[in-house]
């Protein structure tokens, strides 16, 4: 097991936003976390990846408890999340944004740094050369030296994606990687998906496409009001009764 | 016991004007998200604005005073139209700079016009004291008490009962709103800043036949109206009005039984302390959120 | 040309007292020299991590007045005392931007000035250690070496130019080192998206307590020069104008950028001396006022990214 949540609650003020969630992710697998708006998907990356402290449960990771810890923590046990809206370093350059993303990979601590120590300059350079290379698996090495916000919408959304791979997640968490893209950059994004699982990354996806998440998952999470109403692979959730309900309204 | 129920009465007495001082920065703080480092030179403006009125145009005592406000609330209306309008939009690091840039020019334009000497300010009422129990009140404080307490009033009124206090109150919880509603957010701005340097001249006008009048007066005054927004949380009226007179009461005490050295240190431990265990003021109902 | 510029502003810069006669002028490349270093400290913060402290002459005060007591009262070398300034203001930094880091924006801003409010009181009124407003005067210059065994005063004002230089080359490349690093791309990271750079693994509060501590502990340095400089410090040190010239400088030189702050101080330095001969004090500051006014409306990013934007557009488009 990847990731287990367990009877996750969470309330903003009076509304409970999640009510009692609990899925686990399988380890080298593409799961989506699919349902109507205001389900509570995004609720649910908030907590795990420390965004948001919940109500009541928790989140464990390969057997670890991940609630309490603050987002950089999460991220230091090799989970890394992408944000619903743009999210980017925006008047940074391109190349710059992901040695940013790198920051986990580098070693040298402060005094190194100010002393000019030599194996500074050997980590830039090659850190360098593997924020070049994350660039040029996401297609972006043409853009290395812009600023990030000059990009157009569907490389920025890119960008977010090479940013995240910086990080060297072992679980990914997307937040809606192509909403907002036009069919072609929708299935390049499918394809680096996929790729990205292919090296052994597990993902855990959250996205309105149904042609994406049906095509890419091997397992689907439907929320509902903040409850999980049912889970299980593509065929199983295409055809549930109660998620086709949740879909056409009314509950 | 007659010692500190008058230095509580003294207390009240300058908190009156204090939080006139601080609904003034609190109202353009939470309508305009603009932090006025020039707060305290529209109160010196209103100072030396009384101090024009009475030593160079002879006029009344009382017209003077609002003669004074006028001022006040025209340099205001000016300064917002000419300096803030076109930073609409900008961080608010950037407003805070130039307002920054707008009280150093204005105290040292005030350097350059009266010199450094502290002025006087005439006024009508009697010196000797009323003895009123075991405490005695100069008329001229009361004088102020109650100006400030009528000005409140006003102030209040305004915002709670005039379709301008609604349009001002729309903007404050949500500016694109507003504007989408047909509040005209540019007419808002600039009546919010008249109106709160108005305020701001008022209790300079007001302090500045107790005290004496002299151009970086307002700097301590700045630093009132920063505790006393703070102290009731930014953007909230009824909570600098309350946060006025505490800190009036706070700092007469303080005053009075530790240390007059330290009266001024009232004002940043204030800040300091409310800011560290409660940065949305003490009297903060939870309307802003985030 | 990139060779050759830097080159040719270290020689000049080596050979500054040669060739200017006039100690004045000398004099008045030293204060730029101390601004500089304070303007490069505030830009750390103000410009890399993207937080505005108001407070940020309290450091400089703090490091002035811990120097020329431990040379007043117990007779330490002013090398050690400068040793001293940055350790202590670097603590300050340390405690302060530990409370007030917790806030951002305009509350974060409030803070930083009550802190140094709070300082310039202490040091108005704690009479037994500060001498209160009269100061502290007959701060013995700076020297190096070990008193008794051989000893470097710097009393003439070429010699304290090299030290100024000295300290302040210091700390600009120690900025160079810091910002081009992963640290100083976690404090640009932290100004740009806070979010995002805690969700790739960067601690917010680590780094920015550490930039505070770095840019407090520099301006502690400044702080020691100025003491045994001027060789008197009064509660002035404390005052919101240094404060306000220092932001002033970061902004218009352009707060981002390392050469930038420093033009800003050479500049904001001398232009008040240059007006000093024509006007009155009460001018230059009004002018001071009037000239932060057009920077924002005129050059907001200040003047040095203008520069670089504008080269790169005529490279563009030739």
């Amino acid at each position: 097991m990847s990731l287990a949540v367990e009877e996750l609650a969470v309330r903003f003020g009076g509304v409970a936003a999640l009510v009692d969630v609990s899925f686990e992710v399988e380890p080298e697998r593409i799961t989506s976390l699919i349902g109507p708006n205001g389900a509570g998907k995004t609720t649910a990356f908030n907590v795990i990846t420390g965004f948001l402290r919940p109500a009541r449960g928790r989140v464990l990771y390969e057997g670890k408890a991940l609630t309490g810890l603050r987002p950089f923590q999460v991220a230091e046990r090799g989970i890394v999340r992408t944000f619903q809206k743009t999210n980017l370093f925006h008047r940074v350059s391109v190349l710059d944004n992901v040695m940013i993303g790198l920051h986990l990979r580098g070693r040298m601590g402060f005094l190194s740094i100010l002393l000019g120590d030599r194996r500074v300059r050997e980590e830039e350079t090659a850190l360098r050369g593997v924020a070049e290379e994350i660039l040029a698996f996401v297609g972006l090495a043409h853009r290395r030296d812009e600023v990030a916000s000059a990009l157009p919408y569907g490389e920025q959304r890119l960008l977010e994606l090479a940013v995240g791979l910086a990080a060297r997640p072992r679980l990914l968490l997307l937040d809606e990687p192509v909403s907002g893209m036009n069919p072609a950059e929708k299935t390049t994004v499918m394809g680096l998906i996929r790729r990205i699982r292919e090296q052994g990354v597990t993902i855990l996806l959250v996205e309105h496409d149904m042609r994406l998440v049906m095509g890419i998952s091997d397992q689907v999470i439907v929320l509902h009001h903040g409850r999980v109403i049912a889970q299980g692979p593509p065929g199983e959730i295409q055809s549930h009764p109660e998620v086709i309900r949740a879909y056409l309204g009314g509950r | 016991m007659e010692t500190f129920l008058q230095h509580v009465v003294n207390g009240l007495i300058l908190g009156g004007t204090y939080a006139l001082l601080g609904i003034g920065l609190t109202l353009i703080f939470g309508i305009m998200n603009v932090v006025n480092f020039a707060h305290g030179e529209f109160y010196t403006l209103g100072a030396y604005g009384a101090f024009l009125f009475l030593s160079l145009l002879d006029t009344n005592f009382f017209v003077a005073l609002l003669g004074a406000i006028a001022l006040g609330i025209l340099l205001g209306g000016a300064c917002e139209r000419l300096l803030l309008r076109p930073l609409l939009g900008e961080s608010i690091e950037t407003t805070m700079l130039v307002m920054i840039a707008v009280w150093i020019a204005m105290q040292n334009a005030e350097l350059l016009a009266w010199g450094g000497v502290a002025q006087s300010i005439d006024h009508p009422f009697p010196q000797a004291p009323l003895i009123l129990g075991p405490i005695s009140v100069a008329p001229l404080r009361l004088f102020v008490f109650g100006t400030a307490v009528l000005l409140i009033l006003g102030a209040h009124l305004l915002i709670h009962r005039t379709r301008l206090g609604k349009a001002m109150r729309a903007t404050f919880q949500d500016r694109e709103t507003a504007a989408l509603m047909g509040v005209d957010i540019h007419g808002i701005h600039t009546l919010t800043f008249a109106f709160g340097s108005g305020l701001a001249a008022a209790a300079g006008t007001l302090l500045g036949p107790i005290f004496v009048v002299y151009p970086s007066m307002g700097d301590l005054a700045a630093l009132k109206a920063f505790s006393v927004v703070i102290l009731g949380g930014l953007g909230n009226f009824a909570g600098a009005t309350l946060g006025g007179l505490l800190l009036g009461i706070a700092e007469e005490l303080g005053a009075g039984y530790v240390s007059s050295g330290y009266r001024d240190a009232v004002g940043f431990a204030i800040i300091i302390l409310v800011l560290l265990l409660r940065p949305s003021g003490l009297f903060a109902r939870a309307e802003r959120v985030g | 040309m990139k060779r050759i510029g830097p080159g040719l502003l270290a020689i000049v810069l080596l050979t500054v007292p040669l060739w200017v006669g006039n100690p004045y002028y000398v004099h008045v490349l030293i204060m730029a020299g101390i601004f500089a270093i304070l303007a490069l400290s505030l830009n750390l913060l103000l410009g890399y991590t993207g937080l505005l402290s108001l407070g940020h002459t309290a450091f400089f005060g703090i490091g002035a007045y811990t120097s020329a007591l431990l040379a007043l009262r117990l007779d330490w070398p002013p090398w050690v005392g400068f040793l001293a300034a940055v350790l202590v203001a670097g603590l300050a930094g340390y405690g302060i931007g530990k409370v007030s880091l917790r806030l951002r924006g305009a509350y974060f801003v409030l803070v930083t000035i009550s802190f140094a409010g709070v300082i310039y009181l202490v040091s108005v009124n704690w009479m037994e250690l500060t001498n209160g407003p009269l100061g502290l005067p007959d701060v013995p210059p700076f020297s190096l070496g070990l008193p008794g065994l051989f000893e470097l005063s710097i009393r003439t004002k070429p010699a304290a130019y090299y030290l100024v230089l000295a300290v302040a080359g210091a700390a600009y490349f120690l900025c160079h080192r810091l910002v081009r690093s992963r640290i100083g791309r976690g404090f640009i990271a932290l100004r740009e998206n806070e979010a995002l750079a805690e969700s790739v693994g960067i601690n917010g509060t680590r780094y920015l307590v550490l930039a505070a501590v770095v840019s407090a502990a520099m301006a502690g340095a400044a702080g020691s020069l100025y003491a045994h400089y001027t060789r008197f410090v009064s509660p002035e040190v404390f005052l919101f104008t240094y404060t306000v010239t220092m932001v002033i400088m970061v902004v218009a030189g352009g707060k981002g950028t390392l050469v930038g702050p420093v033009l800003g101080a050479f500049l904001f330095t001398a232009l008040p001396e240059a007006l000093r001969a024509v006007t009155s004090w009460q001018w230059q500051m009004l002018l001071y006022g009037v000239f932060l006014i057009l920077t924002v409306f005129f050059l907001p990013k200040g003047v040095i990214p203008t520069i670089e934007t504008w080269l790169r557009e005529r490279r563009a488009s030739p």
